[in-house]
């Protein structure tokens, strides 16, 4: 594999950019490998990497039914934060974060991380409390953000409106080191990598069956005929559901649609990330210039990856009273993705019921800024059997009440 | 817009009028079942791509709680009926499987 530097694109430039390679290769799949990951999104194709990087572990296939961060990896807002309650959050969060300031370094991949800084609004008393119980927490944890008053949260962004007549700001949670980065190439720089290593990543290639044989598992039935492995890793989102059926267990998941919207792109306005949890709505400018905006996830099962319009009106709604100044944008284009929803709002990682079949899912309407942390904790699990950093993910924490409550600090899609 | 019919006031509710309540006809286990029940009527779901019985309430209509048999992966509506009842009615059920020949679901109970 060639190198991207400042010298390859002036290479290329004296040469009609002919010089280019595939970023990855689509080999057809092998009968045999050690390690099958399902699912070529951001958390399956980081474990796949980590896994060769890590724990020298390269005879390893990733397969996707469709395209290559196709799912909720490229529907995603990409908000990356690490500003939760719980330790056991903190510790992956933070970790993805910390992984996330030199990634484009280490996959040799411009991800575009930005760290513009995130903020989550308090616009009632209780969410005061909250935010400087999480700031506190977050203190102990090592993990850097302050709780801010209304001033300085109209000095970072000067669009919003502090007192609105509804939900006056009265203060926010402000992580200057979070921030976004570019989801697409996200996948495509751990795919790059990924297949660099020698691993066969196969798109089009859809799991309708697991094998497995005196309770330990075998291998896979795909639309591309049977595939041997050692251990198996269901890295599916929305679809762990069905996964877990194929491999005879149920999960405390639930899938649901959630919706984002991108407007029409204006000039530079808002250079922070903005969340408002009370009235479900967050919002951030992409380099583009569009604003992109996200809301509350839908309440029944679906896997249309189509929401319900009136999610999309709340949002919007909520919005244009925080930021007065956006109610006269053309929105551009609106999607929804399949998210998995645990009850503790908290991810699962975990080995399953299944000898050699782990399982890493429920990130629900935020697992964007965990690819790189889930994938380095999930490869750690799948190679050693265990990992500090998956440790407390375990399925069996709700048969154990050993709950990660999260559902204040993820009260809000994101 | 999902619109499902109130099996008790026969209103087509669309779901701003609704509030959804999960998976329906699970068998409630309560203290002094095994931990396994315990956890299985709590927590684990089907969560099937496909068909699916859930519950509904009518929160902004008559506020009764009732079922609706619906499709996760078309979002076609089967049919609603009565939640006083611990599985899906026959004509229903019919009518999944004339729809969907080969669908199956668990023991109900
Ligand atoms: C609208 C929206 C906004 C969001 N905003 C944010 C945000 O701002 N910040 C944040 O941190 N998170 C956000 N999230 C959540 C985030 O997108 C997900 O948690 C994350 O992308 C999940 O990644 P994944 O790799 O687990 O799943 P996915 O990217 O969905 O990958 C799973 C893959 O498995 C494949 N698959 C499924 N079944 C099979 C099968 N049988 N065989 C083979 N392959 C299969 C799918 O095709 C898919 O490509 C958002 C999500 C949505 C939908
Ligand atoms: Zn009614």
């Amino acid at each position: 594999m060639k190198r991207y530097s400042a010298f390859a694109i002036a290479r290329e430039a004296l040469r009609h950019h002919s010089g280019w390679e595939r970023a990855w290769a689509s080999p057809e799949p092998k009968r045999k490998y050690d390690v099958i990951i399902v699912g070529a999104g951001g958390h399956g194709l980081a474990t796949a990497y980590y896994l060769g990087k890590n724990f020298g572990i390269t005879n390893v296939a990733v397969l996707e039914k469709g395209w290559l961060g196709g799912g909720n990896t490229g529907r995603n807002t990409t908000i990356i934060r690490s500003n939760y309650l719980q330790d056991a959050s903190a510790a992956i969060y933070e970790k993805s974060r910390s992984l996330y300031e030199d990634l484009s370094q280490d996959l040799n991949y411009n991800v575009m991380f930005s760290p513009r800084g995130v903020m989550m609004l308090a616009q009632t008393h209780h969410e005061v409390r909250g935010y400087q119980r999480t700031a506190h927490a977050n203190a102990l944890q090592g993990v850097a953000t302050e709780y801010i008053g209304p001033e300085r949260v109209k000095e970072l962004c000067p669009i919003i409106c502090i007192d609105g007549p509804r939900y006056p700001v009265l203060g926010a949670l402000w992580q200057p080191r979070g921030g976004t980065a570019r989801h697409d190439a996200v996948a495509w720089g751990y795919a790059r990598a990924c297949s660099a290593m020698g691993m066969d990543i196969i798109q089009k290639c859809e799991v309708t069956g697991v094998r497995s044989e005196g309770g330990k598992v075998r291998g896979v039935e795909t639309s591309k005929g049977p595939i041997e492995c050692d251990k198996l890793g269901v890295v599916v989102a929305g679809h762990s559901g069905v996964l877990a059926e194929m491999a005879g267990f149920r999960l405390p998941i639930e899938s649901v649609a959630l919706q984002a919207l991108v407007s029409e792109p204006i000039k530079p306005c808002m250079d922070v990330v903005v969340m408002a949890n009370t009235v479900h709505g967050y919002m951030s400018q992409s380099d583009k210039g569009e604003m992109v905006i996200g809301g509350g996830a839908d309440g029944y099962n679906n896997y249309t990856q189509r929401g319900s319009f009136h999610h999309i009106e709340e949002t919007v709604r909520a919005l244009i009273e925080t930021f007065p100044m956006i109610s006269r944008l053309k929105m551009l284009r609106q999607w929804g993705g399949i998210v998995d929803m645990t009850g503790d709002r908290s991810p699962i990682l975990s080995k399953t019921p299944l000898e050699g079949c782990f399982i890493n899912c429920g990130w629900g309407t935020g697992g964007f800024k965990a690819i790189p942390g889930s994938g380095w904790g999930m490869a750690q699990l799948m190679a050693t059997g265990a990992s500090p950093l998956t440790a407390e993910f375990s399925l069996d924490r709700f048969k154990e009440g050993r709950f990660i409550d999260e559902s204040v600090a993820a009260g809000v899609a994101h | 817009m999902l619109i499902l019919t109130c099996p008790y006031c026969g209103v087509d509710a669309d779901e701003t009028e609704l509030t959804p309540g999960g998976e329906a006809h699970l068998t409630r286990h309560g203290p002094g079942s095994s931990d396994d029940d315990f956890h299985d009527y709590l927590f684990a779901r089907d969560n099937p791509r496909g068909v699916h019985f859930e519950r509904w309430r009518h929160t902004y209509g008559c506020g009764k709680w009732f079922h609706a048999a619906r499709s996760t992966d078309t979002l076609e509506v089967f049919g609603t009926y009565p939640a006083q009842t611990t599985e899906p009615p026959k004509d229903i059920c019919d009518k999944i499987s004339g729809e969907r020949p080969g669908w199956s679901w668990r023991i109900f109970g």
